[in-house]
């Protein structure tokens, strides 16, 4: 018997959302707890800020430059390396329960694995290498799949159609009829993506998770070696919790968060110190992802709106945090506690307010960046609870699932396993994280690069609709924590920033090319 | 309205290529269908997920070698043109194009998709590579 791994995301999820990164509303205890006791990262970053790069990164152990999936729309190859299969292989049982993502979701044709494999009654969907071998899609055994509505052909939208059908139309659709992110308004404020759903709380998207999460561990044998991803859908939107949960957090009692400039000359004045995408996006002239609805002018947003999306986010992590706390009782109950190791993170952050945003883009900086990233390591493996500030990386986690199952790193990796304290993450060179950006959307393109190192993120931004490649972003993070002062043409920072530029030249991957493309708008 | 284009190079005679992606009726063989059925100027193919759409045929053109259609009747679907052109690359083999323009705009992309499976699908069988 090895250690045994639980692996837990969430989707769009901010670091100071959780009670043992500062938050002060949405109560957290579980997560929390594994925090306390266990290695708690406070500067964690994704690879790419959106969910498919930023999934592809986590079970390939791969920047994005490599694994190739550059957008959301760009499927991840069925053959791509995938820590899951190297974990199958070493005799662990494997399961994804929840969010996947790693191909699209809109999905006329049926191409896509992740969209069928509900409609086989299989455990999973196989391929047969050349050698006539069958495999599991992505090393998994156990396939059970949700996403943020009962729309898409998944298991949980099977399971609300056969159980509950009365919930189909309880959601708020994440697309419009013409199929773009919904800008449609809801709850008591009209914030966009904000609705209030009469579904019940144990019919939610979270409670299903976490019930078919216990169910398929409950399935296993007591000296099973095992490997769970356990990836919940929220608190990304829509922000329809169950509506009654929502004496949770009530909006109007909510202070508005410290990203949010409220006074609308000022907020404009720090945009206009950035590349021309930000202000862009924020009149309304340059929508340049898919991911931000294209019919909603950030500009519009207001104080109220910025509450309330805040108060139905927390009321989402409420309820992420106490699934987790059942799933850790079902753990307990079969008596693997101290041989399981729980790692929990997010895929990508959420502006929530941020500057005067919502949703996500091309947009390096906290909001979207910095991402709660905890490891509590197996009782057994006797590694003392720390904090980490050193910079580290998703593209860390497949390297550290190794680590954990005593397996040398994978050849396909391109990061170490995840440092257990300052001293061993000073000791094997954790001083940089990177992130990348790339997006086309028809005739807008916008393409970035950036650093987080020394307690600055540099932000270089490629050539594109709006840049001609001398642009960029630098923040001073402690003499700048929300990211207000651009500091890329001060004259005092340009031997830092060209420090830092010729540090993230020297450490990110040569792009594998040709660019694959892009199928679908998500 | 948005647009793509796929191309996919042939190592075959763009006679034989034509022949073959060029038959309205036989797109199911090579696009990532269940179902195509042609009817005088209409079409009607069926994905696996049980989609049908309509479609009218702009232009059936053999000399130039390009086939033009379009989505009709669908909710969704409120402006398309489609293309495909069968090339001669100058080497006696074939330069296939798949383009698409359509609103709702991100559609265009899925489509595209689909049609850059479809033309590996084609080069293959046509290449007896399959």
């Amino acid at each position: 018997m090895g250690r045994r791994i639980l692996f837990i995301t969430t989707d769009q999820q901010r670091f100071d959302s959780l009670g043992c990164n500062g938050g002060t509303v949405a109560r957290t205890p579980n997560i929390d707890a594994l925090a306390s006791s266990g290695i708690n990262y406070t500067r964690a970053h994704p690879q790419n800020v959106v969910c498919m790069p930023s999934r592809s990164t986590m079970i390939t152990g791969q920047h994005v430059a490599t694994h190739g999936v550059w957008m959301n729309g760009v499927p991840l190859p069925d053959d791509a390396p995938s820590i899951a299969a190297t974990l199958r292989s070493a005799g662990y049982k494997t399961a994804l329960i929840g969010k996947a993502h790693f191909e699209p979701v809109v999905d006329p044709f049926g191409r896509f694995v992740e969209n069928k494999v509900a409609t086989t009654g299989e455990e999973t969907a196989f391929h047969v290498l050349p050698d006539g071998t069958r495999v599991p899609h992505r090393g998994f055994d156990h396939l059970e799949f949700a996403t943020h509505s009962p729309a898409a052909s998944l298991h949980y939208s099977a399971w609300i159609r056969e159980n509950h059908p009365e919930a189909l139309g309880m959601f708020l659709p994440n697309l419009d009829m013409d199929l773009e992110v919904n800008s449609k308004g809801g709850g008591d404020t009209n914030a966009p993506q904000v609705h209030h759903n009469p579904i019940n709380k144990e019919w939610y998207h979270t409670d299903w998770v976490a019930d078919r999460a216990i169910s398929w561990l409950d399935s296993l044998s007591a000296d099973d070696d095992w490997f769970c991803w356990m990836s919940f859908p929220d608190p990304h939107h829509p922000w329809d919790p169950p509506q009654s949960e929502l004496h949770r957090v009530d909006w109007r009692d909510l202070d508005l968060p410290a990203g949010y400039i409220a006074d609308s000359t000022r907020r404009e004045a720090v945009l206009r110190d950035k590349p021309a995408h930000w202000m862009g996006w924020y009149d309304g002239s340059f929508v340049s992802n898919y991911e931000a609805p294209a019919k909603w002018i950030p500009a519009t947003l207001t104080a109220d709106q910025v509450r309330e999306v805040n108060a139905m986010t927390h009321i989402e992590n409420e309820l992420i945090d106490e699934a987790i706390g059942r799933v850790l009782t079902a753990i307990r109950s079969r008596g693997w506690t101290d041989d399981v190791d729980i790692v929990f993170t997010t895929d990508h952050g959420e502006m929530q307010g941020d500057f005067g945003f919502l949703f996500k883009g091309p947009y390096h900086v906290d909001g979207l960046m910095r991402l709660p990233l905890i490891w509590k390591p197996a009782v057994t493996a006797n590694i003392a609870p720390s904090v980490v500030d050193a910079p580290v990386g998703l593209v860390s986690l497949a390297a550290t699932f190794a680590h954990i199952a005593g397996l040398s790193t994978p050849e396909y990796v391109e990061a170490p396993a995840l440092p257990v304290s300052n001293i061993d993450a000073q000791a094997r060179g954790f001083e940089r994280v990177l992130t990348e950006w790339d997006s086309v959307l028809f005739d807008k393109v916008v393409r970035s690069r950036t650093i987080h190192r020394d307690g600055f993120t540099c932000t270089a931004m490629g050539q594109g609709t709006l840049h001609d490649g001398t642009e960029g972003e630098l923040y001073d993070h402690r003499n700048d924590p929300l990211q207000r002062m651009n500091l890329w043409n001060d004259p005092a920072h340009q031997a830092v920033k060209s420090d830092l530029l010729s540090d993230l030249r020297d450490h990110l991957p040569r792009t594998v090319l040709p660019l694959r493309t892009c199928d679908a708008p998500v | 309205m948005g647009t793509v284009r796929r191309e996919q190079h042939i190592e075959c005679p763009p006679s034989t290529t034509w022949d073959f992606i060029g038959d309205p009726a036989r797109l199911h063989e090579w696009f990532p269908l269940t179902d195509c059925r042609v009817e005088g100027k209409k079409r009607w193919v069926t994905t696996s997920t049980g989609l049908t759409f309509e479609e009218d045929i702009v232009l059936l053109d053999h000399e130039l070698r390009r086939f033009q259609y379009t989505i009709v009747n669908n909710p969704l679907v409120t402006g398309h043109l489609g293309t495909l052109d069968v090339i001669d690359d100058g080497h006696g083999h074939t330069l296939a194009v798949y383009s698409t323009t359509m609103k709702p705009d991100v559609l265009a992309l899925v489509i595209g998709g689909a049609a850059g499976v479809g033309l590996k699908k084609a080069k293959a069988i046509l290449e007896g590579t399959v």
